[in-house]
């Protein structure tokens, strides 16, 4: 008999994480920081005048993309919003066709047709980069729905924020996936603001782990900037998704330093707050430091990754200015087959 | 005193059911509650409850007989038996509301079929399908076809269809491919969305295209556009289909053509056919396509019948029919428009004006080359929807005729539209806010000058 629906949803943001091997601190060292590095360039090149519209970074959140990355097989699904560049990259996309379709070069994802917004891989089950808030909830739900028509074990993993968890659509997918057990991960990245409205302002029920308490749809509370959480509470909600149980909620806390989008000034929180969670929190940092400490790589070793890091993104910068636009007659392609 | 009992309209659109079993027999005494009959609808069987008290001194209408109009009276209650033999002794005086059709107790189909397209191969066998039919064979033989297919939307399933189009398919291909979902039109079509573009292929049922503006996010933002703006990397093979257009006295909010709606969306393919083979040929057509496509089917035309080609019928998207050939106008139209339009085309024949009528069939891509081939012979065009005038169909039509066959036009197109008003309920505003056969008659001969 299920336990009841109060009891249901658990914070693991106290608990001990598992520990990582000497590879996997150095694995989620390099993939964060790649992330982080290569969003650092895309706000100069946003600031440059090279990308255009709307350009929303991911930094202070990589643990979260990373973390649920580790834990995934290769062919399960990842869908988000339109903050997608480090879920591309964390699900193995090339730095140079991510970068390219932000300047919108033909050598981007989508052509230069579809932008920041809008990539997808099928080849790397990434389906996207979607830009209307909280749609791509029950199009994640609808992935799901496809792996269990086909019985093939695989778990989608439909990522969105605090400000789409408001949007109708999500309770509509929520009932949906919880009636039919559907293998769905329904990821809240809580970064604590939807745009510039707070939590706290926005929300009626601030413990986003409880949203699917209606639906009786377990739920969990993860410390989003550790790495290790992230993967540990991703690895119970994969195994609970694939054995056929229904969808699992997880919540993880973590924080955007930046603004919303590029042309956001941020001023609804303070310098402070910010510097605090950098300063105290920073997901890159806490990883470095573990592996500094207990001496499983060298600063040494650790420079030479963010020359690599570095160099990839250098790349990927000059491949995005120096790939041509796409031909005009790319106008009239790809409306419909 | 005795009281007729009528033949009860059941459902918005009824005109006339099947009187499948009385459940009283003459003489039974019956009182307000009991069941005394069942009817058989298009949609349902119901059971027809006495309201008064007294004895079933007559029954009008014999169980098992078909097509008994509205409004027919069907049986007579009486206080005792003497009642009975004063109304075997005398008939029945016709019920004001009946009146015209009083004897007319058994009627023809709602619709003669229409003669089969010249361009069937010789030899091609039809059987008389109704439009309900021939959507749900086109699921059907494309769900045997196909196992990626499947049936997704409120009660397609158990309750077999809420207007029955989808009865039979739960018992032939099971739960897991016909699909009840809840009152839910923003998530299930969402839902459906991403199930397309994991590879399947949804066949997603709106009880009505009303509730579909519910979904309209999802079908534009997410299934029209993922194909452009993932560079031609990811489809989205999906059929949104359903009842769209005014039915019958259900007010404002659920009478409304989407015809235009989606036509201007790139991205989407938008069909909206009128008889049986066009149904079943294009929904078929529209399965197999890979793009996502909208269906707009009719309450209305769901009961009629038309002669359909036997055997595995596709009709291409994107093209129009020449229904009838003719020299002095073009007649545009598409589904139910067409049934005012070939009334009409009828009657302007027989006042010596020939037009020529197209049916559209499929409204984007439109096949506005056949529309203008005719011009070019007629040099007068008249476009007929049920659709609201401004930024309608028509007006499409009208401005690709300026702007290609202005040296061909002798007259103004003109359109017969709905009214621009949201649809009112009183009967006789309703029939006022849609265009009718003498508008259309009234248009062509304003542009033949005749």
């Amino acid at each position: 008999m299920a336990a009841p629906k109060s009891t249901r949803t658990k914070t693991s943001a106290e608990t001990e994480p598992t520990s990582f091997t000497r590879d996997e601190e150095l694995f989620a060292y390099r993939n964060m920081l790649l992330i982080r590095r290569f969003e650092e360039k895309a706000g100069q090149m946003y600031g440059m005048g090279l990308i255009g519209g709307f350009c929303h970074l991911y930094i202070g959140q990589e643990a979260v993309v990373v973390g649920m990355q580790m834990a995934k097989r290769d062919d399960d699904q990842f869908i988000t919003s339109y903050r997608d560049h480090g879920h591309m990259l964390a699900a193995g996309m090339d730095a140079d066709g991510v970068m390219a379709e932000l300047t919108g070069r033909r050598g981007g994802y989508s052509k230069g047709k579809g932008g920041s917004m809008h990539m997808f891989s099928i080849e790397k089950a990434f389906y996207g980069g979607h830009g209307i808030v909280g749609a791509q909830v029950p199009l994640g739900t609808g992935l799901a729905f496809a792996n269990k028509y086909r019985k093939d074990g695989r778990v989608a993993m439909a990522f969105f924020g605090d400000g789409a968890a408001n949007q109708g659509q999500v309770y509509e997918a929520f009932n949906m996936a919880g009636l039919w057990k559907l293998p769905v991960i329904y990821v809240i990245e809580n970064n604590r603001y939807a745009m510039g409205t707070a939590v706290s302002r926005a929300s009626s029920q601030t413990d986003f782990s409880k949203r699917g308490v209606s639906f009786d749809i377990p739920g969990e509370q993860v410390d989003g900037m550790d790495v290790r959480a992230v993967r540990d509470a991703s690895a119970r909600a994969l195994e609970f998704c694939r054995s056929g149980q229904g969808p699992y909620i997880l919540e993880m806390q973590t924080y955007r330093y930046r603004g919303h989008s590029m042309s956001d000034p941020a001023k609804y929180r303070s310098k402070e707050e910010v510097q605090k969670m950098r300063n105290e929190h920073d997901p890159i940092e806490q990883v470095r430091a573990r592996i500094l400490t207990s001496g499983m790589a060298s600063e040494d070793e650790l420079k030479q990754i963010d020359a690599e890091v570095r160099a990839t993104v250098q790349k990927a910068a000059d491949f995005a200015q120096n790939d041509p636009e796409p031909d005009a007659s790319e106008l009239w392609t790809d409306v419909v087959r | 005193m005795a009281i007729e009992i009528l033949m009860p309209a059941l459902s918005p659109t009824m005109e006339e059911g099947k009187l499948s079993k009385w459940v009283k027999a003459v003489g039974d005494a019956v009182k307000p509650g009991d069941v005394i009959a069942e009817i058989e609808t298009d949609k349902a069987t119901m059971e027809v409850e006495a309201v008064d008290e007294g004895v079933l001194s007559a029954i009008l209408i014999p169980a098992g007989t078909e097509a008994v109009k509205v409004n027919t009276p069907i049986a007579v209650i009486g206080q005792d038996a003497n009642d009975t033999a004063a109304k075997a002794a005398s008939p029945a005086p016709a019920p004001a509301a009946a009146a015209p059709a009083a004897p007319a107790i058994v009627s023809a189909p709602a619709a003669a079929p229409v003669a089969p397209e010249a361009d069937y191969p010789a030899g091609t066998e039809f059987v008389a399908t109704t439009v309900r039919e021939a959507l749900r064979d086109a699921m059907a033989e494309e769900m045997r076809a196909d196992a990626d297919v499947f049936v997704m939307g409120e009660e397609v399933a158990e309750y077999q269809g809420a207007y029955k189009i989808t009865q039979g398919l739960l018992q032939e291909f099971g739960a897991d491919r016909v699909v009840d979902t809840p009152i839910t039109e923003h998530g299930f079509a969402g839902l459906a969305v991403g199930a397309a573009l994991a590879g399947l292929k949804p066949v997603v049922e709106f009880m009505t295209f009303n509730f579909a503006m519910q979904a309209i996010d999802q079908i534009i933002n997410s299934a029209a556009k993922t194909l452009y703006m993932s560079g031609g990397q990811m489809g989205c093979p999906i059929v949104f289909r359903g009842p769209n257009g005014a039915a019958a006295r259900v007010g404002a909010q659920h009478s409304q053509d989407y015809a235009a709606w989606y036509a201007q969306i790139p991205g989407l393919k938008v069909v909206q056919p009128w008889t049986a083979a066009d149904a079943k040929g294009l929904l078929k057509a529209a399965i197999r396509d890979p793009n996502p496509v909208v269906f707009l089917e009719n309450e209305i035309l769901y009961g009629q019948s038309f002669d359909v080609p036997v055997g595995d019928h596709v009709v291409p998207i994107g093209k129009a029919k020449i229904v009838k050939s003719g020299t002095d106008a073009t007649l545009v139209s598409f589904g139910i428009g067409m049934t005012y339009t070939m009334k009409a085309a009828a009657e302007l024949e027989a006042m010596g004006i020939s037009v020529e009528v197209i049916d559209l069939r499929t409204i984007r891509p439109m096949d506005v080359e056949t529309v203008i081939r005719s011009v070019m012979k007629t040099g007068r065009c008249v476009t007929v929807e049920e659709g609201w005038p401004v930024c309608s169909i028509g007006s499409e039509i009208a401005s690709r005729l300026v702007s290609e066959a202005f040296d061909y036009l002798d007259a103004p197109v003109l359109k017969v539209t709905g009214k621009d008003v949201p649809m009112p309920y009183a009967a006789n505003l309703e029939k006022l806010a849609l265009p009718n056969v003498g508008e259309v008659i009234e248009a062509v001969r304003a542009v033949t000058y005749r």
